[in-house]
This record gives C-alpha cells, sequence and structure tokens, in this order.
C-alpha cells in the first residue's frame, strides 16, 4: 500500500475537468485507489464520489494506492498533478 | 404520411419570434415519459446483462456524440460528455445498481432509477452551484441507459450532430439551453408568442425561429427539408429547389444587411435631426453582458434578478448575489446598468418558497407585493446590490408598483439597509438612481405623483398592454387583445413620459416595444429617452433612428394618439416613416 499526501493548487479546486482527467488516469490500473479529503474517504476510479467531495483550492487530501500496479498508479497521479497544474 | 404527401410543398404560417432564415432536415424534439414499474425478477443475472447491455449500447453513443463535439466544437465542448461517459463507468454506481438487482431481485430499470435518485438528491442539496447542476448531468445520463432498457427512443436536443431545424410543442428552458448553435439552425413549436421564454432564448442565441404556429408538430415529420423564415413567420415545408434558391438569398440579403448594422456598432444613437436616445438591452444573467456589448448596447435597461433564484431549492445568497451582480457592472464598464429587484410570482414560481396556488397570478401575490411581505429575501437583495454599487453605474427599480405608497414603502427599507451597511463601514456608490416599473395602469395614470418621487420610469408594456387591455398574454384566444399600438396604450406611455419630463426625470422602455419597428419611430416622437430590448435588436433599431427625425414626427403625435384602432396606427406610421 502506498499513501501520498497532494495540496491542491489548481484556482477552482477539483471540479469537471481535473476530477474527469484523474479518475481517467486511475481506471485502466488494477490497485484499488481511494482519495480522502476531511475524513471522507471514496473511490478514486469514481467519479461522481470524487466530485461529491467537492474539493477547494488549498485543501490538503490523501490518495492510497493498493494492489500489483500502485506504484505506477502513484506515479501516473504524480504527472497528472504536475502536468494540470492540480497540486504538489 | 403517405409517399404522396411527402412530395408537397405547405406553408404553415406562425409568429415571427427571432430573425433570420434557416433551412435544414427537420429534427422532430419528443420527450416520451419514461414510465418506470417496480417489478420483481427472478433470473437477476439475466437483468444484470440487460443492464451491461443498454450502458454500452449508451456508452457507444456518448463517444459518438463526444467525437462529433470534439471536432465541430472543439475540446471545451466536448468535455461534458467526457464526464457523462466516466458516470456510465463509475463503479460506484453501477454496483449500487447490481447490489440492488441482486439484493433485492428487482428489475434493472426500478434498480438504476432508484440509485440515480440518491445522486441526484445528494448533488441537488450540495451548497454549490456548480455541483448543483452535476445532478442535471446524472439525469440526462441515466435517461439515455433508462430509454434504452425501455425501448424507447428519446430525442434529445444535445445528442443532435447534424444540421438541423427543431420541430416542437414548446421548448422549456432547459431544452433552449441544451440546443447547439453549431447543429439547430432554427426551431418553430406549436405554442408561444413573441414574449415567451423559447423566442426571448432564440433572439438572444441569433438562432431564426417561428412560433405558435398550432401544427408544426402534426404537420411535419423527421427527416423533411424545412425552412424557417424568422422574418416572416413562416415554415415551409418540403419546398421546392426554385424555393430553396429564392430562400437562401433572402439569408444572403439579410446577412447583408447585418454586416451594414454591424457598422453602427459604436456609434451613439442619434436620429437624423440630432437628437440622442440611449438604447439599452435587457438581460437575465452576467453572460448575457457579452452579446450587449457586441451589439453596441449603450446600457442595461432591465436587467431581470429573477433568474438567480429559479432553478435551485433554496433563495441564493447576499454572496452568490453579490458575485452575479458585481460581475455585471464591471463588464459593462460603466455604463448604466438598470436592476429590476425580485419580480417572481405570476408566470414564474419559486417552489421552495411555498407559495399557495393563486386563481389569479398575474393580479395576485407577486413582485414587490411579495417582496414587501417577505422582507428578509427583498432585504438581502438589496444588501448585495448596494454592496455592488461601486463597481459601476448601478440604478434599481422595483416591479409592480400600483401605489405611490409601496414605492415610498420599498425605498425606505432601501434605505434603512445602505444606513446598516454604512455603519459597517461598507462603502456604496453616492448617486444610486431609484426608480420604477410602470406596468399597472394606475401607476401611468398617476405618474404625475410618481414622477416627484422616483428617479426614473421604466415602461413594462408586456404587462401594462395585458392589464389595460386585461387580457392573459398567454391565452390564445384572447391574443388578438395584445395590441401595443392600441391608442389607449400610447395614451398611457405619453402621460409617463410627460410626467418624466416635467420633472425633470428620464422615462425608458423595456418591454418588447421598445424594439418594434413601428412602435420606435412613435416612442421617438412621444421624447422616450431611453429604449431597452433584446440585445440582438439594438443594431437594427440604431439604423432606423438614424433615418427618422424626432421634430417630423413630434407634428403627427396628436394625429396618431387620435386614431382609433390599432391598424389605422400600424399603416399611417408604414407610410408617413
Amino acid at each position: 500500500m502506498i499513501e501520498r499526501i497532494y495540496t491542491i493548487t489548481s484556482h477552482s479546486g477539483i471540479h469537471a475537468r481535473p476530477a474527469t482527467t484523474l479518475v481517467s488516469v486511475v481506471t485502466p490500473f488494477t490497485s484499488k485507489v481511494s482519495i480522502e479529503y476531511k475524513d471522507k474517504q471514496i473511490n478514486l476510479k469514481s467519479i461522481m464520489g470524487v466530485m461529491s467531495l467537492g474539493i477547494p483550492e488549498g485543501a490538503t487530501v490523501k490518495v492510497i494506492a493498493e494492489g500489483a500496479d500502485e506504484d505506477q498508479v502513484i506515479k501516473s497521479i504524480d504527472k497528472v498533478m504536475e502536468k494540470e497544474g492540480l497540486g504538489v | 404520411m403517405s409517399i404522396k404527401t411527402m412530395d408537397i410543398t405547405k406553408i404553415i404560417t406562425g409568429i415571427a419570434a427571432s430573425e433570420g432564415i434557416a433551412i435544414a432536415k427537420a429534427f422532430r424534439l419528443e420527450n416520451p415519459e419514461l414510465i418506470i414499474e417496480k417489478k420483481s425478477v427472478t433470473d437477476v443475472v439475466q437483468e444484470v446483462a440487460r443492464l451491461e447491455a443498454a450502458l454500452e449500447k449508451s456508452k457507444s453513443e456518448l463517444e459518438t456524440i463526444k467525437e462529433h463535439a470534439r471536432k465541430e466544437l472543439g475540446d471545451d465542448k466536448a468535455e461534458i460528455f467526457e464526464a457523462h461517459l466516466l458516470v456510465l463507468s463509475d463503479p460506484e454506481l453501477i454496483n449500487l445498481i447490481k447490489d440492488k438487482i441482486t439484493g433485492e431481485k428487482v428489475n434493472v430499470e426500478y434498480a438504476l432509477d432508484e440509485v440515480a435518485a440518491i445522486f441526484i438528491n445528494m448533488f441537488e442539496s450540495m451548497d454549490n452551484e456548480y455541483m448543483k447542476e452535476r445532478a442535471a448531468d446524472i439525469r440526462d445520463v441515466t435517461k439515455r441507459v433508462l430509454a434504452h432498457l425501455l425501448g424507447i427512443n428519446v430525442s434529445n436536443p444535445s445528442m443532435i450532430s447534424e444540421e438541423v431545424v427543431i420541430i416542437a410543442e414548446d421548448l422549456t428552458p432547459s431544452d433552449t439551453a441544451q440546443l447547439n448553435r453549431k447543429f439547430v439552425k432554427g426551431f418553430t413549436t406549436d405554442i408561444g408568442g413573441r414574449t415567451s421564454h423559447s423566442a426571448i432564448m432564440a433572439r438572444s442565441m441569433e438562432i431564426p425561429a417561428v412560433v405558435g404556429t398550432k401544427k408544426v408538430m402534426e404537420e411535419i415529420e423527421n427527416g423533411l427539408l424545412v425552412i424557417v423564415d424568422g422574418l416572416d413567420g413562416q415554415v415551409i415545408v418540403n419546398p421546392s429547389e426554385e424555393t430553396v434558391k429564392a430562400y437562401k438569398k433572402k439569408a444572403t440579403e439579410y446577412a447583408a444587411q447585418k454586416a451594414e448594422w454591424a457598422k453602427l456598432v459604436n456609434e451613439k444613437t442619434v436620429s437624423a435631426d440630432e437628437h440622442h436616445v440611449e438604447l439599452a438591452a435587457n438581460i437575465g444573467t452576467p453572460e448575457d453582458v457579452k452579446g450587449v456589448l457586441e451589439n453596441g448596447g449603450e446600457g442595461v435597461g432591465l436587467y431581470r434578478t429573477e433568474f438567480l433564484y429559479m432553478g435551485r431549492e433554496e433563495l441564493p445568497t447576499e454572496e452568490e448575489q453579490f458575485t452575479s451582480y458585481k460581475t455585471v457592472l464591471e463588464r459593462m464598464e460603466g455604463k448604466p446598468v438598470v436592476v429590476r429587484t425580485l419580480d417572481i410570482g405570476g408566470d414564474k414560481e419559486l417552489t421552495y418558497l411555498n407559495l399557495p396556488k393563486e386563481m389569479n397570478p398575474f393580479l395576485g401575490f407577486r413582485a414587490i407585493r411579495l417582496c414587501l411581505a417577505m422582507q428578509d429575501m427583498f432585504r438581502t437583495q438589496l444588501r448585495a446590490l448596494l454592496r455592488a454599487s461601486i463597481y459601476g453605474n448601478l440604478k434599481i427599480m422595483f416591479p409592480m408598483i400600483a401605489t405611490v405608497d409601496e414605492f415610498r414603502q420599498a425605498k425606505s427599507i432601501l434605505l434603512e439597509e445602505k444606513t446598516k451597511l454604512q455603519e459597517e463601514g461598507v462603502d456604496i456608490a453616492e448617486n444610486i438612481e431609484v426608480g420604477m416599473m410602470v406596468e399597472i395602469p394606475s401607476s401611468a395614470v398617476n405618474a404625475d405623483l410618481f414622477a416627484k418621487e422616483v428617479d426614473f420610469f421604466s415602461i413594462g408594456t408586456n404587462d401594462l398592454i395585458q392589464y389595460s387591455l386585461a387580457a392573459d398574454r398567454m391565452n390564445e384566444r384572447v391574443s388578438y387583445l395584445y395590441q401595443p399600438y392600441n391608442p389607449a396604450i400610447l395614451r398611457l406611455v405619453k402621460m409617463v413620459i410627460d410626467a418624466a419630463h416635467k420633472e425633470g426625470k428620464w422615462a425608458g422602455m423595456c418591454g418588447e416595444m421598445a424594439g418594434d419597428e413601428i412602435a420606435i419611430p412613435i416612442l421617438l416622437g412621444l421624447g422616450l429617452d431611453e429604449f431597452s430590448m433584446s440585445a440582438t435588436s439594438i443594431l437594427k433599431a440604431r439604423s432606423q433612428i438614424r433615418h427618422l427625425s424626432k421634430e417630423d414626427i413630434e407634428q403627427y403625435i396628436e394625429a396618431i394618439l387620435s386614431m382609433s384602432t390599432t391598424e389605422e396606427v400600424v399603416s399611417f406610421v408604414r407610410k408617413q416613416f
């Protein structure tokens, strides 16, 4: 299991486009991936779950990946966070 | 319909609601109700398989739409379909539905509908506009899947991916919002008039439209070639090649005329004898400001604030309102913006206020009457307006004022909130003009009394006409009484303008009449100071006014006001000016 903390720097938080991107990126992997914000843990492969969190700019979130390809999951998220200017 | 009749050209007449010519294939917009029954099933494996199949079908449809949207409209517009696709793959959603099917041994339609409702409620109850809109997405997507399950063909305006003319009984606000300007070349409906919602939307989207035809749904099959002539209010079904050619020419000429008008964008509105009037626009949301500026609007003559309150579950907060008002004022860059305070009731309901149904909503508890009774709501709006006032040139007006006392009450509440805010140290603009709508005959008759107390009048002709002639403008059987040029209306308008000028105040008009080519010469002659209309009518009106002489028209005003019928007025104006 890998856990990683991100601080969201995107102006509009994790709304439609970023949520769509994040979910699309992790969906192909076999690992279980979840995102935790304000004590709520949600399946990161669920677009509605992610959007329902309503993550704003400045929020701290934890991503948890567990499974055979967990390393690649986190690497892909790192990449997308940086590329889309979502968070660090 | 037999093959024979398909070849015959038919002309259907309706009301010209939005100018322009559209020539394309017919696309019937039908909205069959999806009836979901709860059934027990024994073969849950088969139910799950049905779900998977319907999901796959819906996904491949969405993929097609997405690709099309991406090519035609760019990545931005295609994104929404990407989100829709992800909803259909959402493991949380799908698993809940599957659990429900297997756990409760129910049919897939019922399970899907129930689970979707949970998510829809969740998003709708969120304290965030953006999230609330997501509920509509889920509704859209699940409707598509349900339709597949039920074997029903749902025509969905957002699914249109070729050039069409929409044929519908009526278009709801959400239908119109989904229309894609790229593909929807025009529309025509059975019901509605020039002032109905779909007509107003068509003008702001610049889509040619003919409404109130009573029979396009009956007469026009999917795929037939249709011409919508939004200039003359005609719909031609199955036109011959020659007719198509003629209309293409008409469309080109209209485009050329529009290009001519476009040159007037940065010009002032001045009559042939150098008299200046202000041409302003009616808007509903901050997004509309773009159209106002593109069409050379000299201001906003009517900002309908009800849209902030509609399509939601609770009142908008002071902060939300402040943001909208501020945005409009800033985008208008110092040009005047007349904001009308909440005008709800009548045909515009807010379900969350839980107001009892009325026999005569247009004569009932609405607009300022409601605001004076529900003062918390009113005060919140006024505070938001006052706070926004420093970002531009704000003017505030109250709707549906019938008595001087109502105006005094509304104004004193405004002043109370102003004092409170100033005590809290909030900056407020110095000279906010406070005026009123004149749409009730009593206030037009008493305009001289009101003129001493207000800073300006704005004549709301849509209501003034229906109240003066006692004819419901939604009732087609009495629509012949909706007569803007009836001498009674012209005389009332004159009383209002004269009363304002006598006290050194200004008078505007924000009904449909202000942008009407027959009314414009008369209104100019009567001395109207501000004309507020659909943004897309501004340039045409400016071009018309440049060719009119106010002094010249003034000589005929007395004669016009002495005519006894609408027909006389119309034919005189057509001939004389």
